[in-house]
C-alpha cells in the first residue's frame, strides 16, 4: 500500500490539470478522407464498431449493419444477426465478407489484428471474442453467446437467458473467474501472446487469458477508485506488458502492470472511448475523447500522447463533415500519423493523415 | 350540408366517428375540379418483385422516380427512369432502412430518406452512397424493447422520434419534421448542426406547436410548410421557424408538395384515413392545388380502391405541377397523374 500511494497521488495530480492540459495541447494539422473505403453497391457500412489493419495493409471493418432478428414460434426467443465483418485491401477496395451470417455477430464493438495477422472480433451482444486466422477460419473462441433472449429484455448488462448467459459473481462488475463476459468491448495481447479482454459495458473488469485461451485472472469492479471502472471501453498493451485501460465515464485511462496491479492514471483526455498504441519500441498513444452519440456539439477530438501521459497534440472535433468525427469507437494506428478512424455516428471509416510540425 | 349531416349521424350510430369525420372534411367550398388522367401501370417493378406500402415518392432533375416503400425484410428504395422502367435498388440492407416514411431529392439530386422505424434521415449521393446521417437508430444492444407508453421524453437536438419528412431552403439548411412521438420541426445547417426547433416533444394546438407534423416542404422564400395532421391544418413557418399562419380549411393536412420553378404551386392532400372508415370516402381524399399566397386553384381526386382513385395518398411529387406522382399506402401503388386546367374560376383561400 505504501508503494501504491505515491503512484495514486501522481495520478491525482495529473487529474488536477485537465483544463490546462487540454487548452495547451497544440492542434495537429491533418487531412481526412471519408471515401477511402470503396464498398460495392449492395454493401453499406452501418455504425462502425471496429477498424483494424494487418501487416499487409488489409483493412478489416466490424460494423453494425442492422436488422438483427428474433424468430417467432420457438420454445424460447432466439436472436441472430445485426453485424458484419468486411475486408478491404490496402487501397480500400472491397475484398470479401468474413463470417457471413456468423453465430457470434450481433452488435459489433471492435476488431483488432494481432502480430500474427489473426483477426479478433469483439461482440458486445453475443458476449463473444472470436479469433479468425488470416484465412478467415475460426481459430479460437472466448465466451459464449446466450442461447436465447428474454423479452422484454432484461436491463442492459444482465445477460441473456439460458445456459451461457452472463451474470455477476462477487463485487458488482467483477464478473466470474472464467470467460463469461457481459458486453465486452475490446481485446489486446502482450508480447507473450497473453490475451486481455476489456469486459466491458456490463461487467467492469479486465480478464486475462494465456495465449491458448486459458483463464488466468481478472481484475476490476464497478467504482471510481484505482483499479475500479465505470465501464471498460478500450484496451492496449505496451511492449513491457503494461495494460492501458480506457475507463469510460471516469474520464481516465488507468495503467496496470501485466498482472493487473494499478500503476498510474491519465486523466486529462476527456472521456476516452477508443485508444490505439502504435507498434514498435517507443509507442505513441492515440485517445479519442468521443462525443456522445446524441450530440455533435461537444468533445470529439483525438489526442496524441506519449505513454507517460504527455500530450503531443490533438486534432478533430465532433461533426458530420470530413475532418470531423461522429462518436469514434475505433482507431487503427499501425502507421503513426496515418490512421483509420471508425465512427459510430457517421457510419464510416475515415482515413486520417496527420501533418505534425517539423 | 344537410346531406352531410344526415350521413354523419348515420355513421355515428355505428362507430361514433362523427367528431373526427367532421374535422376530416375540408370546409372550403366551391373549389373548381381539375380533371386528370392516371397513366396505367406506370411503374414496372423487376419481375417477381412487388411494391409494398408506397408511402414515399420523389423525382430527380432527370425525371427519375424514387420510391421508398415498406417491403420485407425491410423497406426498400427503388429507382425508376422517367418512363417507369426499373433501374436499381439503392441502400439494399442499409442500416437506416426499416420502416419508410419519406423520400425527397434535393437540388443537387441527392436522395434523402426518412425512416420512422430507425429514426434516421439519410442523404445519399445520386449514385447511392451515404453522404450524411441525421439521427440515430436505437442500438440493438438494448434488446427487444416493450412498446413505449406515456409521455414522450424530452426531444433531443440530434435524436428523432419517428421522423416524417425532410426539406431544404435555398441556402441548403436542412429541415426535418419529427414526427409521430416528438411534435416538432428542426432546422440544421448544411453541415448537419442543430440551429433551431419549433414545437417540442409535447403535442400542442397553438401556432408553432404541432400534433403529428406528418409532411413538410420549404418554399423558394425559405418558408416552411407543415402538414399538421392531427391538428387538421397546415402551418407555415418562416425560415427561423417562427409561425406565420395556418390553413384550416383544406381538411386533415396529411402531406404537402411545393412545385419548383419561379412560380411555385402548393399541393395539399386531404387523404382519406387509414382503414377506410365508413363515410370517409364521401368527405375526404381530394388533393388541392393552391398558390403560395393560399389562393386555392382547384382540387382533384377521390378515394377508391381502383385507379384513378386514391387509397390514402401518403406523398406527392410535383416537380412538374401538371404531372403529379402520388404514393399510396393502402393500395401499394404509385400513380402518375396528368392534370388538365381547372374548369372554373379560382375560389378564395380562406
Amino acid at each position: 500500500m505504501k508503494r501504491f500511494l505515491p503512484l495514486l497521488l501522481a495520478g491525482t495530480i495529473l487529474a488536477g490539470y485537465p483544463a490546462v492540459a487540454q487548452n495547451a495541447a497544440p492542434e495537429i494539422p491533418f487531412d481526412g478522407d471519408v471515401n477511402f473505403l470503396k464498398t460495392p453497391n449492395d454493401v453499406y457500412l452501418g455504425e462502425v464498431g471496429g477498424v483494424a489493419t494487418n501487416s499487409k495493409g488489409d483493412v478489416f471493418v466490424y460494423t453494425r449493419t442492422g436488422h438483427p432478428f428474433v424468430t417467432l414460434g420457438g420454445s424460447r426467443n432466439f436472436a441472430h444477426g445485426g453485424s458484419q465483418l468486411f475486408q478491404f485491401d490496402r487501397n480500400g477496395r472491397f475484398v470479401r465478407e468474413i463470417g457471413k451470417d456468423g453465430y457470434g455477430f450481433m452488435f459489433a464493438n471492435q476488431v483488432r489484428v494481432d502480430p500474427q495477422d489473426n483477426v479478433w472480433v469483439v461482440d458486445q451482444m453475443t458476449n463473444m471474442v472470436i479469433k479468425f486466422d488470416p484465412q478467415g477460419r475460426v481459430a479460437m473462441l472466448l465466451g459464449r453467446k446466450a442461447e436465447s433472449i428474454n423479452i422484454p429484455a432484461r436491463p442492459a448488462g444482465a445477460g441473456g437467458g439460458g445456459e451461457g448467459g452472463g451474470g455477476a459473481a462477487g463485487a458488482p462488475g467483477a464478473g466470474r473467474a472464467q470467460d463469461v463476459f457481459d458486453r465486452p468491448t475490446d481485446v489486446a495481447w502482450d508480447a507473450q501472446g497473453d490475451i486481455f479482454v476489456a469486459d466491458g459495458q456490463g461487467n467492469a473488469r479486465v480478464a486475462k487469458f494465456d495465449k491458448d485461451g486459458k483463464f488466468i485472472k481478472s481484475w476490476g469492479q464497478k467504482g471510481t477508485g484505482p483499479g475500479q471502472f465505470d465501464n471498460v471501453r478500450s484496451i492496449a498493451v505496451d511492449p513491457q506488458g503494461n495494460v492501458y485501460v480506457a475507463d469510460g465515464n471516469n474520464h481516465r485511462i488507468q495503467i496496470f502492470d501485466n498482472n493487473g496491479t494499478f500503476k498510474s492514471q491519465i486523466a486529462n483526455i476527456g472521456n476516452p472511448q477508443a485508444i490505439c498504441m502504435t507498434p514498435g519500441a517507443n509507442p505513441m498513444l492515440y485517445v479519442s475523447d468521443s462525443n456522445p452519440p446524441n450530440d455533435i456539439d461537444k468533445a470529439g477530438q483525438i489526442y496524441k500522447m506519449k505513454l507517460d501521459g504527455t500530450i503531443v497534440g490533438k486534432f478533430g472535433r465532433a461533426g458530420k463533415m470530413p475532418k470531423e468525427f461522429g462518436t469514434v469507437n475505433a482507431i487503427d494506428c499501425r502507421n503513426d500519423n496515418n490512421l483509420l478512424v471508425g465512427e459510430i455516428g457517421n457510419l464510416r471509416v475515415q482515413k486520417v493523415t496527420l501533418h505534425p510540425a517539423g | 350540408m344537410k346531406r352531410y349531416l344526415i350521413s354523419t349521424c348515420a355513421i355515428a350510430l355505428m362507430v361514433c366517428v362523427a367528431p373526427a369525420s367532421a374535422q376530416l372534411k375540408a370546409t372550403i367550398q366551391n373549389v373548381p375540379e381539375i380533371s386528370f388522367t392516371s397513366v396505367p401501370n406506370f411503374l414496372k417493378p423487376p419481375p417477381g418483385e412487388y411494391l409494398g406500402e408506397s408511402v414515399a415518392v420523389a423525382t430527380n432533375s432527370k425525371g427519375h422516380i424514387f420510391v421508398y416503400h415498406r417491403s420485407a425484410p425491410t423497406s426498400k428504395l427503388w429507382e425508376f427512369d422517367q418512363n417507369g422502367n426499373f433501374l436499381k435498388e439503392i441502400g439494399k440492407g442499409y442500416y437506416g432502412f426499416e420502416f419508410a416514411h419519406s423520400v425527397r431529392v434535393d437540388p443537387q439530386d441527392n436522395i434523402w430518406t426518412v425512416d420512422e422505424g430507425t429514426n434516421m434521415v439519410t442523404k445519399f449521393s445520386p449514385d447511392g452512397k451515404v453522404l450524411m446521417v441525421l439521427g440515430r437508430r436505437p442500438p440493438a444492444i438494448g434488446g427487444a424493447v416493450a412498446t413505449r407508453t406515456g409521455p414522450n421524453p424530452p426531444a433531443q437536438k440530434y435524436i428523432f422520434c419517428r421522423p416524417t419528412d425532410v426539406g431544404w431552403d435555398p441556402q441548403g439548411n436542412i429541415f426535418v419534421s419529427d414526427g409521430y412521438c416528438n411534435n416538432r420541426v428542426v432546422k440544421y445547417d448544411p453541415q448537419g448542426r442543430f440551429l433551431a426547433q419549433a414545437g417540442s416533444e409535447k403535442p400542442g394546438k397553438g401556432l408553432g406547436e404541432f400534433n403529428l407534423p406528418h409532411g413538410m416542404q420549404v418554399d423558394g422564400k425559405g418558408n416552411v410548410w407543415v402538414a399538421d395532421r392531427s391538428n387538421f391544418r397546415y402551418q407555415v413557418l418562416d425560415n427561423n421557424l417562427k409561425p406565420i399562419g395556418e390553413i384550416t380549411n383544406l381538411g386533415v393536412g396529411w402531406t404537402i408538395c411545393i412545385s419548383q420553378g419561379p412560380h411555385q404551386y402548393v399541393f395539399q392532400s386531404n387523404s382519406n384515413p387509414n382503414g377506410n372508415v365508413p363515410g370517409s370516402w364521401d368527405i375526404t381524399g381530394e388533393i388541392y392545388k393552391t398558390e403560395l399566397d393560399g389562393t386555392v386553384i382547384g382540387k382533384f381526386g377521390h378515394p377508391g380502391k381502383l385507379p384513378p382513385n386514391f387509397q390514402v395518398v401518403h406523398m406527392m411529387d410535383c416537380r412538374d405541377p401538371n404531372q403529379i406522382i402520388v404514393g399510396e399506402i393502402e393500395s401499394w401503388r404509385v400513380q402518375k397523374l396528368v392534370l388538365k386546367q381547372p374548369t372554373a374560376k379560382a375560389a378564395s383561400a380562406q
